[in-house]
């Protein structure tokens, strides 16, 4: 065991955990953080998605000891309830989620991406989110969300 | 889906890394990125009784520009590649290759020895290392040895390397400024590993193909330079197309698998080929 001490949406969590657990389990077991959703769990479907430093990751591909001291968010982070984020908002008024498992992944890696990314093309939205797999919407809706959460940032 | 028990070793520098290497018996990984081991290990496909983190190595994450060449550091994120701008005036074809490497949320973590020690026949950096005559600094607790990118690779996720062995930088040196190249590659969804990829560097002078490279990739157990269609293309121009795309099928080795034929790999490659030198001979001053 080995003990880590992570800053999750701007609260210090420390934490004895075992070298092998993964970021993803951690987070929802350890830390009750149940907004993250697991999938596939070999980095494939996006839906752990979460942003350590700065930068979005694979929370299934990372070890929990791995961001001891490391600054995480993740979706409980964004918005709440009764108070949506924009990006959040989009992806309601645009209906860019069915059963909504996706979602947790889709928004980060979007957070992530709306900060660095121009996003000025549907081609460039579209290749931004190829990494996250959705089952429900087709996609069109998603790219809806997100050209209009785009539009509403304004230019980098 | 966990991986199994093991004991996580950050390392705290250079030294340090390779002396744990040194003294795990074989039985140690790397974890780098981790955007490839980390599934395996999700999988048990691997079992190490250690696992050597080097991201808390501080200077590993450099690419350090020199006289002739450019070197690539361990840490060096797919993110930091696809954007640095000495990448982009030098290795303007890498650049282009960058943007087929994975999807955002892996480039941020992934990284390009890592891709190279991984070793997947259907990765893009292998080939590229290929393509640009990388070669490969390996330590260990012992000593260093330089190993060229055409002696590194020996089958599907087979290297050189050896347990105790780690690489600690990728020389790529720098070719002419009025090298042409051509990038091509099919992927049934842009970012996942392709079906198929071809890059290309030349030189022409007086209307003649010089320093021909071409390198393929998803249709060997380990990317391949075409020596033989280099050759037929060497002195030659685009009226040699044929003849070179003819070389490349008879030398390629694909293999059948669940997302195309031996027949259609070697068909597809053919094509890529010929596009990807058309646009190298095209860009070439």
């Amino acid at each position: 065991m080995t003990v880590v001490s992570v800053t999750v949406n701007r609260t210090v969590y420390r934490r004895d955990v075992e070298d092998r657990l993964l970021l993803s389990d951690f987070l929802r077991n350890d830390l009750s953080l149940t907004g993250t959703h697991v999938g596939c769990e070999h980095g494939v479907c996006g839906a752990c998605t979460v942003i350590v430093d700065g930068y979005s990751v694979r929370s299934c591909l990372l070890l929990a000891v791995q961001t001891d001291g490391a600054v995480v968010e993740t979706v409980e982070g964004l918005g709440t309830t009764e108070a949506l984020n924009p990006l959040q908002k989009a992806f309601q008024d645009h209906h860019a989620l069915q059963c909504g498992f996706c979602t947790p992944g889709f928004l980060m890696a979007c957070t992530d991406m709306l900060r660095r990314l121009p996003l000025t093309t549907d081609a460039e939205i579209r290749e931004a989110l190829s990494g996250n797999l959705c089952r429900c919407t087709g996609y069109e809706h998603i790219v809806n969300a997100v050209r209009d959460a785009v539009r509403k940032r304004g230019p980098l | 889906m966990k991986p199994a028990a093991c004991e996580y070793v950050a390392a705290r520098d250079l030294d340090h890394a390779l002396q744990v290497l040194a003294q795990a018996g074989g039985d140690a990984k790397i974890l780098a990125g981790g955007q490839s081991l980390m599934p395996m290990l999700n999988f048990r496909l691997l079992n190490p009784a250690i696992l050597l983190d080097i991201n808390r190595i501080a200077g590993l994450d450099r690419i350090i520009v020199k006289r002739d060449m450019v070197t690539i550091g361990p840490l060096v994120r797919h993110r930091t590649t696809a954007t640095h701008p000495v990448i982009a005036k030098y290795f303007p074809i890498l650049t282009k290759a960058m943007t087929h490497v994975a999807h955002h949320t892996i480039r941020n973590r992934g990284t390009f020895v890592g891709s190279l020690c991984h070793a997947d026949p259907a990765a893009e950096l292998p080939m590229m290392a290929l393509l640009l005559n990388a070669e490969i600094e390996i330590s260990s607790a012992t000593g260093k040895r330089l190993v060229s990118a055409r002696d590194f690779f020996l089958g599907p996720l087979v290297t050189v390397l050896e347990p105790q062995e780690m690489v600690t930088s990728v020389d790529l040196p720098f070719t002419s400024s009025s090298t042409g190249w051509g990038f091509e590659e099919f992927a049934r969804r842009h970012g996942d590993y392709a079906l198929a990829a071809v890059a290309v560097t030349l030189s022409r002078r007086r209307n003649q193909a010089r320093h021909v490279r071409i390198a393929v990739m998803g249709v060997g157990e380990t990317p391949l330079r075409m020596t033989a269609a280099e050759e037929v293309m060497d002195r030659n121009n685009l009226d040699a197309l044929a003849d070179v795309v003819e070389a490349i099928r008879r030398a390629v080795k694909p293999a059948t698998d669940l997302h195309a034929s031996a027949e259609y790999r070697r068909h597809l490659v053919g094509v890529l080929a010929g596009r990807a030198i058309a646009a190298a001979w095209g860009s070439a001053q």
